[in-house]
């Protein structure tokens, strides 16, 4: 049976781990290699990297960064921040990165994801949505959670998929980083309108909270950084829990 | 010893040259045909389109070199597909290794599953030297819209919608719908077990 997937998430600057709360408050989580082999270790199904200083530092670091990544770990893992073009991610590809993610450069020319997925299949194109409650509708917000935008974030998921997305991270910016759990309406609503994978992100607190975003919100993976990072919830012990919950993973 | 990965315009093929690296092999990727013919273990990987993929394969004449191979070949994904007699994905005749088998689209009619299948599962009813040491239910990590039937040369299911072949095997020709060189410790085995063939 197909498993659901537990996405330890890694946010990069200057080649350290960090997480904030809401994308500021940058706290350091270490060697993002050595982060990497140890969920590896405990059984995460795949590993996401965000460099979320892309846009303004050096890109060469990171695609050194992503070689000693892929010599390491025998997972798949998904590489995002300021990709741009085509060729931004051939050499993401190149050094190694199963997937690379889009986000704000996807919202800015939709057309980008169609070139992507045309060149190097659509099972390497995760089309990450950034996605905050506004007058009671979810829209999309870019440039990680600073610019909103007049995209409904539903319509973009149909649009992302239509264009060939491979899979859809879902990030709630009003869930991100509080560990009250995920947002599972919407969750759902864009689940079940595409055909291909959800991941879910953003909220993850307690156990409990990815076993309501797999039931009740019908998520294919749940993403998570700092509760991992800090072993406040141990990757293994999560996938135990929910095995008894009769959600099916990987042990 | 040398291994080869046969180059062609079919998505990643890092991921499989990395894979390999960490279990200490290192591979020649090149489509030509000289090499392919001189290597002692091929390697036929591929994620992408079907036809496109047959496409360059003909131009360059790999689709007879590759079926005339006798060294062990281990097709990967789309390169297992490639290997079969026929995919349904833009109606397209494949290499016919392994005879009369179709490629089906999974037909997700109910919308209960999401096409393709991304992540994941367990792989049952093992057989032959490629899964030595790997246990029955082991899991695997599979991106795929298309499918192997069940057939006379399966080696290996999976259950996604309903049963299909996650591998194959014809003679020295192998394959995996799955993605060894993604499918951590048990893919390691499986890599390690083919090059030791």
């Amino acid at each position: 049976m197909l498993t659901k997937r537990i996405i330890p998430c890694l946010d990069i600057k200057d080649g350290r781990t960090v997480k904030g709360t809401n994308f500021l408050e940058l706290r350091d989580a270490g060697d993002p290699v050595e982060l990497a082999m140890r969920y590896c270790e405990e059984g995460a199904d795949e590993l996401v990297f965000l460099d979320i200083t892309a846009t303004t530092e050096k890109r060469k670091t990171l695609a050194a960064m992503v070689r000693e990544i892929a010599t390491h770990i025998n997972i798949p893992f998904t590489v995002g921040g300021g990709i741009n073009t085509v060729e931004d991610v051939r050499v993401l590809l190149d050094n190694g990165a199963d997937k690379i993610s889009v986000n704000t450069s996807a919202v800015k020319r939709p057309e980008l994801i169609n070139e992507l997925a045309m060149q190097f299949g659509s099972q390497c194109v995760v089309v990450a949505i950034d996605a905050k409650l506004i007058n009671n509708t979810w829209m999309v917000v870019t440039h990680g959670g600073r610019t909103p935008t007049l995209l409904k974030a539903l319509d973009w998921a149909r649009e992302a998929a239509a264009r060939g997305a491979g899979e859809i991270l879902l990030t709630s910016m009003e869930n991100d980083g509080t560990k009250n759990g995920f947002a599972l309406g919407i969750t759902k609503t864009i689940s079940e309108a595409v055909a291909i994978p959800v991941i879910a992100s953003g909220g993850a607190g307690t156990m409990e909270h990815f076993s309501d975003v797999f039931k009740k919100a019908n998520a294919d993976a749940a993403l998570a950084a700092s509760i991992f990072h800090f072993r406040e919830i141990p990757v293994q012990e999560l996938k135990r829990y929910l095995q008894e919950r009769q959600i099916p993973v990987r042990l | 010893m040398k291994t080869v990965i046969i180059k062609y315009n079919a998505g990643n093929i890092q991921s499989v040259l990395v894979a390999l690296e960490r279990i200490g092999v290192q591979a020649v990727v090149t489509d030509d045909p000289e090499e392919i013919l001189a290597a002692e273990k091929v390697i036929f990987p591929g994620v992408g389109e079907a036809s496109t993929a047959m496409q360059y394969l003909k131009e360059r004449e790999l689709d007879k070199l590759i079926v005339s191979l006798k060294q062990p070949v281990l097709g990967i994904c789309l390169g297992m597909q490639l290997l079969c007699a026929y995919s349904e994905e833009n109606d397209t005749p494949c290499l016919g290794v392994f005879e009369e088998v179709p490629v089906r689209k999974f037909r997700n009619e109910k919308k209960a599953f999401k096409v393709p299948q991304t992540g994941w599962n367990s792989i049952q009813q093992l057989k032959g030297p490629l899964f030595s040491q790997v246990k029955e239910n082991e899991y695997c990590y599979f991106v795929h819209s298309y499918y192997a039937i069940l057939n006379a040369f399966t080696t290996g299911t999976t259950e996604y919608i309903h049963p299909y072949s996650s591998a194959l095997q014809r003679n020295n020709f192998y394959g995996v719908q799955f993605h060894p060189e993604k499918s951590a410790k048990a893919g390691e085995q499986i890599l390690k077990n083919f090059l030791t063939l």
